[in-house]
């Protein structure tokens, strides 16, 4: 199968095998992705929402913790490149029945897979994942590490709510390219999908972005931190000192803990969800006194720019970390993000597949 | 411990003799009898076999006083004669084993058990400590005396600290009364993360990674308040593999104050940091873990100028499958019996931190001197001939897979070193002498 080429003119090349967290990629590498995502978002709005593009191969769900948007957004993902999906979720580490993560893997590896989508609570494990085995791995969420994916559709999602994503009559020829893809077999033409890398699109700087909430715990945090700076951003960090600790300013982020001195800069706010389940101890004093502090209601949007996009990586806590006014509000780009998480990750799958 | 002796004379001939008990270092000869240290001078005309040692050094045997031996209970990583073997190997007549098995070390049968596991494995001098308290759970007081009385050579609940004070004050003082040591892994369990705990050093790259963090800080206040508890009780307090700055200080303030207190230093405290853990590498999972250069600086500072005496090795063996687990899961240690000596040379002899003579004090006669070990550490005539000869010009790699250990979890493997040891003597016999030699 032709790998992705990009722009040949540009001497770029898309070289990468995994796609473990975006701190492994360049700025170039991200705008690629995106671009590629781009290429791939028509596919979704047509009556026949497939591409034969990964034909022939087989992507395996492998999760280790409960998920149900990106496990069934990869789902989907892989279904609309007509690649075999296999389901394997593992309620906890086999480690329990003596098996250890790299046996299991190298077990699904032997059934002959391309490219495995993992998910599992401990921060590494998909790069453990990626030195076991020798086929594909996209990390979807490793303990407190990565979330590239959600990264990437998020940067992407914000891109396009500002115009920040390249001009349309582009976005109208990539997509054209792509449909005409449909009739060949076998592998796509990847060069097709791939959009220009550099350019003026994907590009963020001159931008302030706020996220909100436990950076600490957060792979969605992380991964959005090294986006967002890459592609130019920049980033506030904001929440009680328990949950955002200053370790985050030697990745260029800014920490502060004091959301009304910080909203009105911003460009846009990304407000995670307090994750009870990864917090082990108290680490802020109750919900109420957190929705106080730190939650998006409608008197604080009155202080923030009118513009401001509003994002979630979801499922939301409504009335904690954010009320529903707002999160069902015209700032919101929150269901965005989730149509856009099916085409970065079609592009991912397709990506990851061509490197080899 | 009665060990056999097959070889009933030894002369080892012409080596650079090294006795810091005496603060003897000129070239001599050493003649064995029976086990025993026979003479050591000049010998014209040795009668009986002789090792050629000119070049080389002759010292005390190595003491190792921080070992995991894992027996018994957890035989899939190692057992008392696989790491008699490896000891050996590593140039160390006699090591101290840690109480933390399956079950614990806490009472005189199981301190007995140890002793006769050494013996029939005769290879090396293996002396237990014994658990501070039952079944290490840090309530209530193990027996301490039996235990003294059937050999325990000091007490500890290493793996984790006796975290509370009022039970650490009682086993202080009751330790005392043995005149046995009390050695501490000084970690403030509430500071280190909840369930199994941080999997490195909190900081920066312990964020940037997602993983939860073990602060310096868990370490320096156990170490200080250990100290103050001890103030008025005087028991010997032994600060175990030491790995932070603030730590070194606490020591250094205590032992200006004549405070019985020692600390001892492990050889991946020296030589790597928290750096090394970013690739996830389950082979640089420590606990205590690994931290940044700024405390490695003062480890070494501290051992230049005499604050922390004594070397050990926390010799933690796993199996493949164990360090196969996710960092977070994956237990913490390393192999350190096979590889110590040439990464203590490189460590601190090489840079030129301490000399010859002060290496092999602070590994074999302090570590003899905290035990209690009165006929350890140090070269006497009519002494037990346990011996180490070291050729300290010798280049090689360490290769976990010529380990004798039964586990292989070394970050160490493949680094290049000098210096090794060539024959180790326990009682007169030749236990261990490398091929080449």
């Amino acid at each position: 199968m032709p790998g992705p080429t990009g722009s040949r003119e540009e001497g770029y090349q898309w070289g990468h095998r995994h796609l473990l967290g975006l701190e492994e990629l360049s700025a170039e590498d991200i705008r690629f992705v995106l671009q590629t995502a781009r290429g791939l978002a028509g596919v979704s709005t047509r009556s026949v929402k497939k591409v034969p593009a990964l034909r022939g191969r087989v992507v395996v769900n492998l999760f280790f913790e409960d998920s149900t948007r990106t496990k069934s957004s990869f789902f989907l993902a892989a279904s609309r490149m007509s690649a075999d999906v296999l389901d394997f979720t593992a309620k906890t580490s086999s480690v329990a029945k003596g098996e250890t993560f790299r046996d299991t893997a190298k077990n699904i590896e032997a059934m002959g897979v391309d490219v495995i989508v993992v998910r599992h609570s401990q921060s590494g494990a998909a790069k453990l994942l990626a030195q076991s085995v020798s086929c594909s791995v996209v990390n979807a969420g490793d303990g407190q590490h990565e979330h590239p994916t959600q990264g990437l559709l998020d940067l992407y999602t914000l891109a396009e709510r500002l115009g920040r994503a390249g001009d349309s009559s582009e976005k109208s020829k990539v997509k054209n390219e792509t449909s005409d893809s449909t009739g060949e077999s076998g592998g796509a033409s990847g060069g097709k999908c791939g959009g220009r890398s550099g350019g003026g699109a994907f590009d963020l700087s001159g931008l302030t972005v706020g996220i909100v909430g436990d950076i600490n715990h957060s792979r969605v945090a992380r991964s959005n931190i090294y986006g967002l700076t890459k592609l130019g951003a920049k980033v506030v960090l904001i929440g009680p000192p328990t949950l955002v600790s200053g370790g985050f300013r030697e990745m260029g982020c800014e920490v502060c803990h004091n959301l009304d001195e910080a909203l009105p800069k911003l460009d846009a706010i990304n407000m995670l969800r307090i994750q009870f389940e990864r917090i082990g101890s108290q680490q802020f004093p109750g919900v109420r006194e957190y929705a106080h502090l730190f939650g998006l209601n409608a008197a604080r949007m009155a202080k923030a720019k009118p513009d401001l996009v509003v994002m979630h990586p979801g499922p939301i806590n409504r009335g904690l970390e954010i009320e529903s006014v707002v999160a069902d509000g015209p700032n919101s780009v929150i269901l965005q993000q989730v149509t856009n998480g099916l085409a970065v990750r079609m592009a991912v799958l397709f990506l990851v597949t061509g490197a080899g | 411990m009665s060990h056999s002796t097959e070889q009933t004379q030894l002369t080892l001939v012409g080596g650079r003799v090294i006795d810091p008990a005496t603060g003897f270092d000129q070239t001599a000869d050493v003649e064995i009898c029976n086990g025993r240290i026979a003479r050591i001078g000049s010998i014209s005309k040795p009668t009986g076999p002789t090792f050629e040692a000119r070049g080389k050094i002759v010292c005390p045997g190595l003491i190792d006083p921080h070992v995991h031996l894992r027996e018994p209970g957890q035989e899939e990583k190692e057992t008392i004669a696989t790491g008699s073997a490896a000891a050996v190997a590593g140039g160390f007549t006699s090591i101290v084993c840690m109480p933390n098995t399956r079950p614990a070390i806490d009472d005189d049968g199981r301190i007995e058990f140890v002793y006769r596991q050494a013996q029939r494995a005769n290879l090396c001098r293996v002396y237990p400590t014994g658990a501070i308290t039952k079944n290490r759970a840090g309530e209530e007081l193990a027996e301490i005396g039996l235990m003294a009385e059937a050999g325990a050579v000091a007490f500890t609940d290493d793996g984790d600290a006796v975290a509370s004070a009022g039970v650490m004050s009682k086993a202080l003082a009751y330790v005392k009364m043995t005149g046995r040591a009390v050695m501490q892994h000084c970690e403030e369990p509430t500071l280190v993360g909840s369930g199994s705990g941080g999997a490195m050093n909190a900081g920066p790259l312990a964020t940037r990674l997602g993983l939860a963090g073990r602060p310096s800080v868990a370490e320096e206040l156990i170490i200080q308040r250990d100290v103050l508890l001890n103030r008025d009780i005087g028991c010997k307090y032994h600060v175990q593999h030491l790995s932070t700055a603030g730590g070194v200080e606490i020591i250094r303030q205590a032992r200006r104050a004549n405070m019985p207190v020692t600390g001892e230093v492990c050889p991946h405290h020296l030589l790597l940091t928290e750096n090394d853990c970013a690739t996830y590498d389950t082979n640089y999972k420590m606990n205590p873990p690994l931290r940044t250069q700024r405390d490695v600086d003062a480890l070494i500072q501290g051992i230049a100028d005499g604050t922390l005496t004594v070397l050990g090795t926390d010799h933690a063996p796993h199996t493949r499958e164990d360090k196969e687990l996710e960092f977070s899961r994956s237990p913490s240690g390393i192999l350190g019996l096979e590889c110590a000596l040439p990464l203590f040379i490189k460590a601190l002899i090489q840079p030129g931190v301490i000399d010859w003579p002060q290496l092999i004090n602070m590994m074999s006669l302090a570590p003899a001197d905290l035990c209690g070990l009165a006929d350890r550490g140090r070269l006497i005539e009519n002494g037990d001939a346990d011996i180490t000869v070291i050729d300290p010009e010798i280049d090689w790699t360490i290769d976990v897979n010529q380990f004798k250990s039964k586990s292989r979890n070394c970050p160490f493997h493949g680094w290049d070193v000098k210096g090794k040891a060539i024959a180790t003597i326990v009682g007169g016999v030749i236990k261990y002498q490398w091929a080449d030699a």
